[in-house]
């Protein structure tokens, strides 16, 4: 466990080299933010100052919380574990002492977090600032939000480490990762929240992994979400990284042993 | 390629013309040749490409489904047409610019010093390095949404709402591959701040779908003007439509396209001469 914990913590610290990076990713996530909040806000004002629970204050928290936590989890982009599997570096971690994809998930999560200091909480800053957003004031949201958005963050690399693994068959996962990313985009409440969905969409959305990478986090976080239904989301999230980490762990033995067909 | 390309005598100018090209004719088939190569992955891009061009317009349907219709002073089917006009710009900018912006690995790696060496324009050869033939499925979806959309809405049909549509899709495309262009000039300076130009790029690309009227002062100043994301496909819509535009943006200022697109490229031209200028070597 130690040893996971090194890693995560390497992550953390060889994201804190790329500050330019964060800030640039601050002013990005700000454009976006504020291209949200216009059409998310004037939706919201169209329906009398209410849509679907969501009031000026609240939907103004989720753009805000999305913007912020787009930098710690992974929708857009491989994983470094798969550029190794594709040049078969993987070989060489396949000889460490260490859980493959335990490590490789653990780098990037350590990475993740970081982003939550330069770009996360700024992005929320900004949000504060020029639109004005509601958030809870007790202490609880924000204890079991802290969960959620950990369990979110693992989640993500959790997934999108399962993703990569295709590359043992596959050589190039270009394609998959570029139809994961549009079906990812959409599904974790990322362009709207997943309860503006029409009913079929949203029964979809929460049939699949996705809404628990970002929604549900920002559901816990703003207080949207409270008490045994928080816990609920929480469990869920639970779920499903317990499954993507099954999945991803049978996928890497799976393909270890293809990986020595092709030789290195 | 066969010999039939350089062999029989055209006129001279043409000729010259011709020679002139060969190099990007034959590289850009090269390219076209290597993407097809993995063909089971070549098929998934091309299905990605147009399921993302699908989630983006899901974006717009779920809203206005959200908004019972009208959203922005717009409804559905005029969104579709905004939708339709930005996503077919874009999607054909992104597949002859598109690598463009992603200039800063190359410049990291190295390969930026080869071609300095050739003695072509650097933008030409970077342009020509890569079609992304992928990007063929996002455009597709956009044609068919436009086609649809263009049959939906109430369009009084005669020279000028041909003009138009030709007018802004010309425009929209050459507005689009300029921020690849501005993108890529800065990322001479910003090796490791690729995502300011993702500001701009995909934010400017993401604004010009939306209707302009919901727009925050702050975005109507950066897109409406300084990028002119709003004479992309809103402004046009508007004239198509008959609509009156939004504050600051009146639906008349979408015959400007050209004067936007000349604005768009003067600015591109800028900064890529700036970043070529600043240029120093990868060092290899």
């Amino acid at each position: 466990m130690r040893v996971y914990a090194r890693i995560l913590a390497a992550g953390f610290r060889t994201q804190s080299r790329y500050l330019p990076a964060a800030f640039a990713g601050l002013l990005a996530n700000a454009t976006f933010g504020l291209l949200k909040s216009g059409i998310l806000l004037t939706l919201v004002d169209g329906g009398g100052g209410e849509i679907d629970g969501y009031t000026a204050g609240t939907m103004a928290a989720y753009v805000w919380l999305s913007q912020g936590l787009l930098g710690s989890v992974n929708i857009w982009s491989l994983p470094s574990s798969a550029r190794r599997i594709k040049s078969g570096d993987i070989a060489v971690d396949f000889l460490r002492p260490v859980d493959v994809q335990f490590a490789a998930i653990a780098d990037d999560v350590g990475r993740g977090l970081f982003a939550l200091i330069p770009r996360g909480l700024p992005s929320v800053g900004v949000g504060v600032l020029l639109v004005g957003m509601a958030m809870p004031a007790q202490i609880l949201p924000y204890a079991l939000g802290t969960v959620s958005l950990l369990l979110g963050i693992t989640l993500s690399h959790a997934l999108t480490y399962l993703l990569g693994t295709a590359g043992f068959w596959l050589v190039e996962v270009r394609g998959l990762q570029v139809l994961y990313m549009g079906v990812a985009g959409l599904l974790t409440g990322l362009i709207t929240p997943v309860w503006l969905f029409p009913a079929w969409l949203e029964a979809i959305a929460v049939a699949t992994p996705f809404p628990a990478v970002m929604m549900y986090p920002i559901d816990v976080l703003s207080g949207r979400t409270t008490g045994t239904d928080a816990l609920a989301l929480i469990g869920a999230q639970a779920g499903w990284l317990a499954l993507a980490l099954v999945a991803g762990g049978l996928a890497t033995r799976l393909g270890r042993r293809k990986l020595e067909v092709q030789g290195g | 390629m066969g010999d039939g390309f350089v062999g029989r005598p055209y006129g001279v100018v043409r000729g010259r013309v011709r020679q002139v090209l060969r190099p990007y004719a034959v590289v850009l088939a090269s390219r076209i040749r290597a993407q097809r190569a993995y063909r089971a992955s070549f098929r998934a891009d091309l299905f990605g490409t147009a399921v993302v061009g699908l989630t983006e317009m899901a974006e717009v349907v779920v809203l206005f489904s959200a908004a019972n219709g009208t959203l922005g002073g717009l409804d559905l089917m005029q969104a579709l047409l905004v939708f339709g006009l930005a996503e077919l710009a874009f999607s054909s900018a992104d597949m002859v610019f598109g690598h463009v912006d992603s200039l800063a690995q190359q410049v990291r790696a190295g390969t930026v010093d080869i071609l300095y060496l050739r003695p072509q324009p650097l933008l030409a050869q970077l342009v020509t390095s890569d079609i992304s033939l992928r990007r063929l499925g996002r455009s597709a979806l956009a044609v068919v949404v436009l086609g649809f959309a263009l049959v939906a809405n109430d369009v009084e049909w005669g020279p000028r709402a041909v003009a138009l549509l030709a007018l802004s899709l010309v425009c929209g495309f050459a507005i689009f591959c300029a921020n690849f262009v501005v993108a890529g000039g800065l990322q001479f300076f910003l090796l490791n701040a690729q995502e300011v130009t993702n500001a701009f790029v995909y934010g400017g690309r993401h604004a010009s779908t939306q209707p302009a009227t919901v727009w925050l002062r702050s975005i109507t100043v950066i897109f409406g003007f300084v990028f002119p994301m709003a004479f992309c496909a809103y402004l046009p819509a508007m004239l198509l439509l008959g609509e009156p535009g939004a504050a600051w943006l009146p639906a008349w200022l979408g015959w400007f396209a050209p004067a936007a697109a000349l604005w768009a490229w003067t600015l591109a031209l800028l900064a890529w001469r700036a970043g070529v200028r600043h240029y120093q070597g990868g060092g290899g």
